[in-house]
Parts: C-alpha cells; structure tokens; sequence
C-alpha cells in the first residue's frame, strides 16, 4: 500500500488548517460548547460554500467534489486538531456516508445536493439504550402499516441528534435489519438532549412511539450497508484523534519549554521530557494507524474492515494517552476550566467509547484475522 | 531511483549477475557469490562504484532485495553473514577511510570473509560512550593501547575491530578520542567471553596489554575519534530498528503462532473464560502495535523518498524495542506451565552451539529481547534523543561540559 499524500492533499490541508485556525481558535470552541445548538451556522455555510467541505464525498452531479476517504482523513484530522465544534462527523461522515452507501438513487439526487449546501442536518441513529456496539444489539422495531412503516424504540446516544432535520434510523423489520429516514417534524418522536461529557460534540436520546418513516434501500438490506459506514466512520473518527492528539503533544512541548521550575524548564527534567517522547511514540501511531485505514479505504477495499478495526482501537488510545499526559505536564493549571487541557480530554474520552470502545474494536479484528 | 539508472535497469543488473553466478548452484559458496554481488556494484548500491555500489540511493537496495529473492533462494542475510562489519564498519570506512582501506577492506567485510566487532563500551562508559578510558600512547609510528572494553558482540570471531580511545584526557570528553581499526590477532588483545541471561555468550569482554596499532590503522585524524564513531552510532540504529515489510511477519508471527495453538487449551469454566479473553486481548494489543510500527517504517520510507523526514524516522529503534520484549512477555503467559522450565539450560555456550526449537525458542526469545532497550541505545537515551532532538526540549544539566576528561567523575 502506498502511503505518500500528494500535492494535492497538502494543500487541502493547508486550506482547512488557515480557515479553522482563523474560526474555530479556543474562543470560538469555547463560544460554540456553550450553546445548545453547539456551532457556528456562519462557519457551516463558509465550509459549504467557500471550502467545499460538506460535498466532500458526494459526486459531482450531485453538487458536491467526489472525493475519498484520504481527503476526508486529512479534514477530521484538522478538525480534531482544532477541537471544531460543528455537525460534521454526525451529517457528512454518518448521514452522508449512508445515504451514498444504500444505493437509494432517488433519496442521494434529493438530499445530498442540499447537505453539501449546508441546508440540511442529518445523522445516524444505531445504538440503543442496551449499549451495544453490535449490529445484532439493535432492538427497535419498523412495522409495515400500508404503504409505509412506523418506528418504536429507543436510540441513544445519537449524535447531533436535536439538530438532524433528517435522521437514518436503524430498525428490525421481519425482513432483518433495515434503514429509514424520519424527518424532524415526524409525529410520536421525542428528542431529548443529554447532557455531553464532552460539549463539543451534542448528544440527544431519541424515542420512538408509532412514528412514521420511509424505508431507505431494501428492507432487509441493511447490515452490509451499516457495516461500511461504520467502518468508514471509525476511519474518519480515528483521523479525528491523531489530530487532537498531536494538538495535545504541541502544547505539551511548547509549556514543557517555557515553564520554569527549580531554576530550569521543566522540559529539562526527564520525568516530563521521557512523557514527551513518550507522547510522540503515540501521536506517530495514531498517524499510522489512521493514515493506513484511509487508504486502505481507497487502495484496498476488502482490507478496510481490519484496518479500520485497529485504526479504532489504536487512535483512541493513543489520544486519550496523550491528553491526560498533557494535563499532568501542566501541573494544576492543566487542571482548570480556563486551560483547554480539559476541552481535549473530554474529547479524547468521549472518542475512544464512541462507536465502541478499544477492545470491541479488537474483538472485531480477531474475528477477521483469527486471532 | 538516481537519473542514470532506472529501477528496471536496475533489476537488469540483478539478473545479469545471477546469470553469470547463481547462488543456488551447489558448487557456488556464499563467500563467492557476494564477492561477485560486491563486484557488479550491488553489495550496497549507495556506496561509490568500484566500491561494492553504483552511487545510487540507500533506498535502492530494497530493488536489489526484492530481485535477488524473487529469483534465487540461497541469499544469505547481512545480518546472519556480518552484522557489525556490514551495518556499521563499512559506512565508517567508506566516510572516514584512506583509498587503501576501501580496496583492502569493503570487499571482505561484504562477502564475510573478514568479521568485525565494535569496541566502545567500557565498564565505566555505556550510555556515556564518549567517557570511555581506554588509552592510546604515540610511539613513533605505531600507537600503544591499554584499558578494557565489554559487551563485545563477536569479538570472538572478529578479524578487525572498530577501536575508540583516549589520546588526550586533558581535553574535554569528546575532544580527545580517536578511532582505530584494530587487528584482533595482534599480541596484547585477550578476548574472554561474557556469560548472559540466555546461557549464551554473544558478547565478551576484551582487554588491551600494551597492543601496538599502526598510525596508518586510524580512521579520521588524532582527536577526531568522537566525529567518526557517530557515523558507526547512527548506522547502528538504522540496523536495529528492525523492519519487516508484510504485516503479520517478523517476530509478532511466533506470538500468533503460539496464541493459534494454544487458544484451544482453555476449558470452559468462568474462570477459563474470562482469562482466554484477557490472553487474547493482550494479544491483539501487541499485534496492532506490532503493526504500527510496520506502518510507522513504511511511512518514514515514504518520506524518505520524498526526501521530507519527519518524526516517524526517529521513533522506530524505541518504538520496536519495547514492542519486541512485549511480544514474548505475552508468548510466556500463553505458555502457562510450559514457561516454568528453559530446556537450553544456562551453561555457558556460544550462541549456535545448542540447537533450538519450539518452546525453547520462545523463552530464549524472552530472555534475549530484554537486550533490545539496552543495546544501540537504551530506551532511556532514545527517549532524550526523540525529546531533544525532535521535539526541541532542552538539555539536561551537566556536569562534564566544557572540563577536561581526567576531571569527570567516573565509575568503573
Ligand atoms: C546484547 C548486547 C550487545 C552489545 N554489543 C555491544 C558491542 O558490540 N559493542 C559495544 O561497544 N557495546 C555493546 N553493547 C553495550 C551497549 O551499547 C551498552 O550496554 C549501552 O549503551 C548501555 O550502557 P551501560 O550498559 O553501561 O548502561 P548505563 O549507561 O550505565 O545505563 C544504566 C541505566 O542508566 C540509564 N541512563 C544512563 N544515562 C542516562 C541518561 N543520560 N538519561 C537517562 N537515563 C540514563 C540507562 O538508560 C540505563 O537504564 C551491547 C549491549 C548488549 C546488551
């Protein structure tokens, strides 16, 4: 597998880097954590309009720039670098990547067009309350009424899930496991948001009593569909990490450099100077580890299930290793609100159990390499 | 690939020389065989021409590599033929030698023929090499040397050895060394074997009784000794961060290997349960990091190429050490009560005297990859290096900066 990046990709991330640098800097995350919807609508529509970045993945035909999993890689990681609070992993990355996946021709010409315009929220409700990562934890129930279907059940954590105008639903029929779309203003649904360890990223518990939704695809089609999405969303996720991750070792390094103690940098001593390298041995594994799943993802199709599996496991643990080690070198001022320490902490934790945790991820893996 | 010759072109030349000598011929010896791989210029092709390369980059040889085993299985491995010469020796003579030294030399060193070992370390100077004590008096045109080195890797098969000693303790540490290339044979050199953790004795500890060394056996200028064993360092670490290209190979394989047949022997209480998925958790943490650090080197090849070198060139000597004594840690538990017993034994042997297999393997594996985070650097050091020089940190405090040699404290 080749892993150079080209001009290209450089220079997208260079673009991201300039344009996150100059609207999602700590006071604008802290500004955005704050409210209820979590983000900036004038950013979102720079990053529709200027950037390009919400039709990253969709087709040109379809209003949007047609690229792959490596772009996408190289934007999450900025993302997480800058800690950018916005709807993106939640529409783009799960909503987006599903609707392209179901081959629902007429559903992608309808919705997709406005998602890369920035018109449309979206995302994926899958887990339940049970808290299981497994497809086959997946409960709640469609039953076919005439023409259409009506939902009951619980989703929990859904991510973004007061914002989405229009939510992919993961329900049993008797045909097996099928999507559906809801839309917002769907009757019999409650949303409820939940408090977020981590608010730069919004959480909503969802219920379902008989409300009405639209099957997506075939009925019973949905598990392989599911599947790669969330293979594809552990990629983006992990990407998302090592971002966050080296943001956490920079600001290490740069306070290790300047804080004096005991006459000398606290750099100087090798109980911070050893966590320091320490620290760098983890960010470079997150970068292998997400940079290999993203173009596994392009390069090496059938490869990408066990790529993303270890990109999952690896990058997560690596970032919350990394953010705790950051706020330990910072003494009791990486221990305030007022340092953004915490802000990636939270962030780190929060992406390590999101979409299961390391050691699901490596159950997955043994199960595809027979380990 | 350099502008004069093309990869093809290059694997052309592979063909031509297996053409014209095959080492899978009986009748050909390895010895034969390099002598003719140094002569078509593909023993390392980033070496000059003449001198066993074709100027091309480092990167090169893996095209080399890669037509040599596609088409040949008797390829003997650098590393098993003369890992130090080979690794280390040759780019030190190659930057730091007369044109004399690279005809008499180079060749022998490829081919096998001519051992060599590096005598740094000292009782008294490991990590802190250029404290070293062993010293070099002028006599006319030879050198006198006295002191003692240890953990000699091969001395005991060794024709040359690299030397580093003091020529003036009354400069600063590293102002007062020089380099030799010391003939083994000569009178005075008293090689006695160390006996290790494994049973083994790889390395030895080497004294010096008034040996007398030529002034033409210098590499580099008097003084110029510290300058010239960086070269052999860094090369060192290039060798040891290890590196193999297909996932799943190398030394994580014998984890996988052990894990696939001993995963059958849990029963089926709770308690077995739950310890199969611990052991296998354990497990497919160290493969994932085993296959980080593949990935880290293929990046850092990657960059290379692109002639942009980042962090992930520096991390791999750390990165893999402690990976590598992990691997087995996790093998022994698999092994259960199998791992309470070491059929090797631990009399003292050289290593190859006691042929291995199975389990033994494994726990000699066990016991010899704790060299891993000591040898070539220790993990400590690499850990400032990555710190330092990577990331910028600043220096410790130090107390031999600046001060003549004989006024360091020292132990040994
Ligand atoms: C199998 C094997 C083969 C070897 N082969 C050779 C060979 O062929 N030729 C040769 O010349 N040498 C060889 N060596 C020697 C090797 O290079 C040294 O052992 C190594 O450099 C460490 O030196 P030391 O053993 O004196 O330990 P010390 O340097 O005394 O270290 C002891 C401990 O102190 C720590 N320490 C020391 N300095 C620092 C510091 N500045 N900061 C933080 N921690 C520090 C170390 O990390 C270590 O944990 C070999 C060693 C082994 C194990």
């Amino acid at each position: 597998m080749d892993l150079s990046f080209t001009e290209e990709h450089q220079q997208l991330r260079e673009l991201v880097r300039r344009f996150l640098d100059e609207c999602s800097d700590e006071q604008a995350v802290r500004a955005q954590m704050d409210t209820e919807e979590g983000f900036d609508r004038s950013v979102w529509t720079r990053m529709a309009e200027e950037l390009g970045l919400l039709g990253l993945m969709v087709p040109e035909e379809q209003g949007g720039t047609g690229l792959g999993a490596v772009e996408l890689a190289i934007v999450m990681e900025e993302m997480g670098r800058s800690l950018l609070c916005a709807p993106y992993f939640s529409t783009v990355v799960l909503g987006g990547n599903t609707l392209l996946e179901s081959g629902d021709e007429a559903l992608c010409q309808e919705i997709l067009p406005k998602m890369a315009q920035g018109e449309l929220f979206l995302t994926l409700a899958v887990e339940e309350e049970n808290g299981g990562h497994d497809l086959s934890d997946i409960h709640c129930s469609a039953e076919k009424q005439g023409d259409s279907f009506v939902l009951n059940g619980v989703k929990t954590p859904v991510l973004d899930g007061a914002l989405a105008d229009v939510l992919l639903v993961a329900a049993r029929t008797e045909q097996g496991l099928s999507l559906f779309r809801v839309d917002a203003n769907a009757e019999g649904m409650t949303r409820k948001p939940l408090p977020p360890l981590d608010t730069t990223r919004k959480l909503a518990r969802i219920e379902f009593q008989s409300t009405p939704a639209e099957l997506i695809g075939r009925e019973g089609s949905a598990e392989a569909v599911l599947e790669h999405v969330l293979d594809l969303a552990a990629v983006a996720l992990s990407a998302e990490s090592t971002g966050g991750a080296q943001a956490c070792l920079d600001m290490a390094v740069q306070y290790a450099k300047e804080r004096l103690q005991f006459g000398r940098p606290i750099g100087s001593f090798q109980a911070i100077k050893h966590k320091c390298a320490d620290m760098l041995v983890q960010v470079e594994s997150a970068r292998s580890a997400s940079y290999s799943a993203a173009f596994s993802a392009v390069q090496d199709a059938a490869e990408l299930s066990v790529t993303a599996a270890m990109a999952k496991s690896k990058s997560s643990e690596a970032y919350f290793f990394v953010a705790a080690e950051n706020i330990q070198v910072h003494g009791g001022i990486g221990f305030t609100w007022e340092h953004p320490a915490h802000l990636y902490f939270k962030r780190a934790k929060s992406s390590e159990v999101l979409l299961g945790e390391p050691a699901f991820h490596r159950q997955k893996l043994a199960a595809l390499i027979d380990l | 690939m350099s502008a004069e010759i093309t990869e093809s072109e290059l694997r052309e030349r592979v063909r031509t020389l297996l053409s014209e000598i095959h080492p899978d011929d009986p009748s050909v010896d390895s010895i034969t065989f390099r002598g003719a791989q140094y002569d078509h210029g593909l023993a390392w092709v980033h070496f000059p021409e003449g001198l066993g390369g074709l100027g091309l980059s480092r990167a090169d040889q893996a095209i080399v590599a890669d037509e040599l085993g596609s088409n040949a299985k008797n390829i003997t491995n650098d590393l098993a033929v003369n890992a130090i010469g080979i690794g280390m020796g040759a780019p030190t003579v190659l930057t730091y030698g007369t044109p004399d030294m690279h005809e008499r030399f180079l060749r022998p060193i490829f081919t096998g023929e001519e051992i060599w070992c590096q005598m740094f370390s000292e009782p008294g100077a490991g990590s802190d090499v250029a404290g070293l004590s062993s010293r070099a008096v002028r006599d006319g045109d030879d050198w006198i040397i006295n002191g003692q080195k240890v953990w000699t890797s091969l001395a005991h098969h060794s024709t040359y050895g690299m030397l580093l000693v003091r020529t003036d303790p009354s400069l600063p540490k590293h102002d007062g060394m020089s380099y030799f290339v010391l003939d083994m044979k000569a009178p005075g050199v008293d090689v006695r074997p160390l006996h290790q953790i494994t049973g083994e004795a790889e390395f030895n500890e080497v004294f010096f009784n008034d040996v007398r060394i030529p002034h033409s056996m210098m590499l580099g200028h008097e003084g110029q000794g510290w300058r010239v064993a960086i070269t052999t360092l860094m090369n060192e670490r290039v060798a040891l961060a290890g590196n193999s290209s297909r996932r799943g190979q190398g030394d994580i394989a014998k984890l996988v290997e052990t894990w696939q047949t001993r995963r059958h022997d849990y029963g089926s209480s709770a308690s077995e349960v739950a310890q199969r998925a611990l052991a296998q958790d354990k497990v497919l943490q160290t493969y994932i990091e085993a296959e980080m650090l593949r990935i880290t080197h293929e990046r850092a090849k990657a960059s290379m190429t692109q002639g942009v070198p980042g962090p992930e060139g520096s991390v791999g000597k750390l990165m893999s050490a402690e990976l590598n004594k992990k691997i087995y840690e996790v093998a022994m538990d698999l092994l259960g009560n199998d791992a309470l017993t070491y059929e090797p034994g631990y009399e003292l042997r050289r290593p190859g005297d006691h042929a291995m297999e199975g389990d033994s393997t494994l726990k000699h594996a066990f016991l010899r990859m704790r060299a891993q985070s000591i040898e070539g650097g220790t993990s400590e050091i690499m850990r400032n290096i990555l710190a330092e020089r990577v990331l910028g940190l600043p220096g410790d405090v130090r107390n031999d900066k600046d001060v003549p040699w004989v006024e360091i404290p020292r132990s040994g």
